[in-house]
C-alpha cells in the first residue's frame, strides 16, 4: 500500500528541524566563514578566496591519512558486518539467557571513548597486558608502540571490540520483528538455513543494518578520541587519521582558515560515501519491495 | 552439541576479556599496574575508589553528566516520536532528503567544529550548563532516534491507524494510547542509543563545559600530571562508567528481546 501525500506531516518533523538547524546550521556557516579567511587576529582578517582549499587538496600529508583512513573504515565494515550479524544470530532468542548475553554485549559501547583507549594502552602492552603478553608468548613478536602494523591492527582490534556490538544490538532488535509465521513459512518449504538467512531474514535486516553500515562508517571514519589516547597517531603517521591530522593542523598549529577548509572537504567526503551507501542499501529496498 | 552453539558465549567471554582488565586495574596500585604482568591482582586495593569517592569533584561531575545525558535522551525521544511517525506514515514535500539531512548533522568532523560551537552557546549564555552538551549531542542522538522508532514504526500496519480514526480517536489520544505501546520496543532501544552515544561522547561535552557541567569522562583526563598517569584512580572511575549504561540496558533489554510483537499485529 503507498503512503498518503500530506504535506501536513512538516508539521510533525519541525520541532526536530528547529533543534538541528539551530546546532548544525550556525557552527557550518562559521565553518565556512573561517574557510575563506586568513584570520591574523581577533580583528584582522583578508578575504582569501579559494586558496586555502587548493593548499588542503594538494597537500601530500592528507592525501596520506585520507587512504589510510579510507582503508580502516572499510576494514572496520568488512569485519564488524557480518561478525556482529553473525553473532545477533547466534545469541540466544528468549530467557534468562538472551537477557544476560544483551548485557554482556552492550556493556563495551557504554566505555566513553577516552576510558577505550586507555583500556586498551595497557592492556595491549607486551610486558604488562594481557593481549601483549598473550599474543607474545604465542611467538608473535607484537608491540603496538613500535611497530606500525601491530598499531594499526590494535587500532583495529579495538574498534571491533568497541563497535561490533552495536551491528549486533541493531541486528538482534531488527531479528526479534521478525514474525514467527514467516520462519513456519520457511519450514513447510523445507528452505535451508542459509536460505532462511539470505530470503526471509536478510531482507528483514536492511532497515538496521542501513543504520548500522552508516553508523560505522561515519564514526570510523571520523575517529579521533581512541587511536589519540592508544597511540597519538604514531608510531610515525600509521595511525594518523584524517581527525588526527585535522586537530593538528587546528589546534597544533593554529591554522584556522585550512582547518576549516579541510574540514568542509572532509565534511563532503562522508557525505558523499554516506550518500552512496545510503542510496545503494534504500534504493536495493525498493527494488525487492517491487 | 553443535559448535554454532559456542559462537556466542565465546565472543561475549571476549568481549568481557577488556573489561575484565579494567576491573583489575581499578584494584591494583600504580606500582602494581605498571610494574609487571600478573592475570589478576596480587593484592587487592580499594584505595583508587577510595580517592575518587573522598574528592566531591568526582561526584560532581558524575552527577552532571547523568545530567546532561538524561535531558538529551528525554527530549531526543520526545522530540522524534512525532518526527518518525510523520516519516512512516506519510510522504511530503522532500521528505527523502529531509531523511538525509537530518543524518548529515552526524558528519562534521569535530575538530575545526568544537571552536563555533563554543562560539555559539557561549553566546546564547548556555556555556557550562547541561543544556549545552544536551543539545550538542542532540545533533547526533535526533536523526539516529528518528531512523530507529521510524523502523520500528514502519513495522506496525497502517490499518491499526485507520482503524482507530475512524473509531473516533482523535490524534493524539490514538498516538499516546494505541500507538506507543506498539512501539514500545523501539522506544526502549531509541532511549538506549541517546544514552549511550551521549554518554561516551568526549570531545563536545569538555569542550561547552568547563566548571559546572564538566563531564566525568573530561574529570578522569586531570589524572595525567606530572608524576605520570594515574593509571588506577583511572580505571577505577572507567570501572564507575560503566554503572549507569548498565543499569539502563539491563532495563531496555526486554524491549530489545521483545522486537517480536511488532511485526505480528
Amino acid at each position: 500500500m503507498e503512503k498518503p501525500f500530506n504535506n501536513r506531516a512538516w508539521l510533525l518533523v519541525v520541532p526536530v528541524l528547529v533543534v538541528v538547524a539551530f546546532s548544525a546550521v550556525i557552527p557550518l556557516m562559521t565553518v565556512v566563514n573561517y574557510s575563506v579567511q586568513d584570520i591574523l587576529g581577533p580583528d584582522q582578517h583578508v578575504f582569501v578566496g579559494t586558496e586555502w582549499f587548493r593548499k588542503v587538496l594538494r597537500d601530500p600529508e592528507l592525501h596520506g591519512a585520507l587512504k589510510r583512513q579510507i582503508v580502516y573504515s572499510l576494514a572496520v565494515l568488512a569485519i564488524e558486518l557480518p561478525l556482529g550479524v553473525g553473532i545477533a544470530l547466534a545469541l540466544p532468542m528468549r530467557g534468562r539467557a538472551a537477557s544476560a548475553s544483551l548485557v554482556v554485549l552492550a556493556l563495551p559501547l557504554l566505555v566513553p571513548w577516552n576510558v577505550v583507549g586507555t583500556i586498551w594502552q595497557i592492556f595491549g602492552r607486551g610486558d604488562i597486558g594481557l593481549l601483549g603478553v598473550a599474543v607474545n608468548r604465542m611467538g608473535v613478536h607484537y608491540n603496538y608502540t613500535a611497530d606500525a602494523a601491530d598499531a594499526w591492527l590494535t587500532v583495529l582490534a579495538m574498534d571491533v571490540w568497541h563497535w561490533t556490538p552495536l551491528v549486533a544490538l541493531l541486528a538482534y532488535a531488527g531479528l526479534r520483528a521478525i514474525p514467527e509465521a514467516f520462519y513456519q513459512a520457511a519450514r513447510i518449504d523445507g528452505a535451508s538455513s542459509w536460505a532462511t538467512f539470505r530470503f526471509i531474514q536478510l531482507p528483514r535486516l536492511r532497515g538496521v543494518l542501513t543504520i548500522a553500515v552508516l553508523l560505522r562508517f561515519m564514526d570510523s571514519f571520523m575517529i579521533y578520541t581512541e587511536p589519540f589516547v592508544l597511540t597519538g597517531g604514531g608510531p610515525g603517521n600509521a595511525t594518523t587519521f584524517l581527525s588526527q591530522y585535522l586537530t593538528r593542523l587546528a589546534v597544533g598549529q593554529f591554522d584556522l582558515g585550512p582547518a576549516a577548509a579541510f574540514s568542509l572537504v572532509y565534511f563532503l567526503v562522508v557525505l558523499l560515501f554516506s550518500y552512496v551507501f545510503y542510496t545503494a542499501m534504500t534504493s536495493a529496498a525498493g527494488r525487492e519491495a517491487r | 552439541m553443535k559448535p554454532s552453539r559456542l559462537v556466542a558465549p565465546l565472543y561475549l567471554a571476549a568481549s568481557l576479556v577488556p573489561i575484565y582488565w579494567l576491573v583489575g586495574m581499578s584494584l591494583k596500585t600504580n606500582e602494581e599496574i605498571l610494574g609487571g604482568f600478573a592475570l589478576y591482582p596480587r593484592a587487592p586495593t580499594l584505595a583508587n575508589y577510595a580517592v575518587i569517592f573522598t574528592d566531591p569533584s568526582w561526584s560532581h561531575s558524575y552527577v552532571a553528566s547523568l545530567t546532561y545525558v538524561t535531558i538529551n535522551t528525554v527530549l531526543s525521544v520526545l522530540l522524534a516520536l512525532p518526527a518518525a511517525y510523520a516519516f512512516s506514515r506519510y510522504r511530503f514535500l522532500g521528505d527523502t532528503h529531509l531523511f538525509f539531512w537530518l543524518l548529515s548533522n552526524r558528519m562534521a568532523p569535530p575538530a575545526v567544529f568544537l571552536l563555533p560551537f563554543f562560539q555559539l552557546y557561549q553566546s546564547i549564555g548556555l556555556f557550562d550548563t547541561p543544556w549545552a552538551v544536551a543539545l550538542a549531542h542532540m545533533l547526533f542522538t535526533v536523526p539516529l532516534a528518528v531512523w530507529i522508532l521510524e523502523g520500528f514504526m514502519s513495522g506496525v500496519p497502517r490499518e491499526i491507524d485507520e482503524t482507530a480514526f475512524i473509531d473516533g480517536h482523535g490524534f493524539f489520544g490514538f498516538f499516546v494510547r494505541i500507538f506507543l505501546p506498539l512501539v514500545r520496543s523501539g522506544v526502549g532501544v531509541t532511549a538506549f542509543f541517546c544514552f549511550m552515544f551521549s554518554w561516551v561522547e568526549l570531545l563536545l561535552a569538555r569542550t561547552l563545559t568547563s566548571v559546572d557541567a564538566k563531564p566525568i569522562a573530561a574529570t578522569m583526563t586531570r589524572t595525567v600530571s606530572a608524576a605520570g598517569m594515574d593509571w588506577g584512580v583511572l580505571a577505577a572511575a572507567g570501572v564507575l562508567t560503566l554503572i549507569p549504561g548498565a543499569i539502563v540496558i539491563y532495563f531496555v533489554r526486554n524491549y530489545i528481546a521483545k522486537g517480536f510483537a511488532l511485526g505480528r499485529v
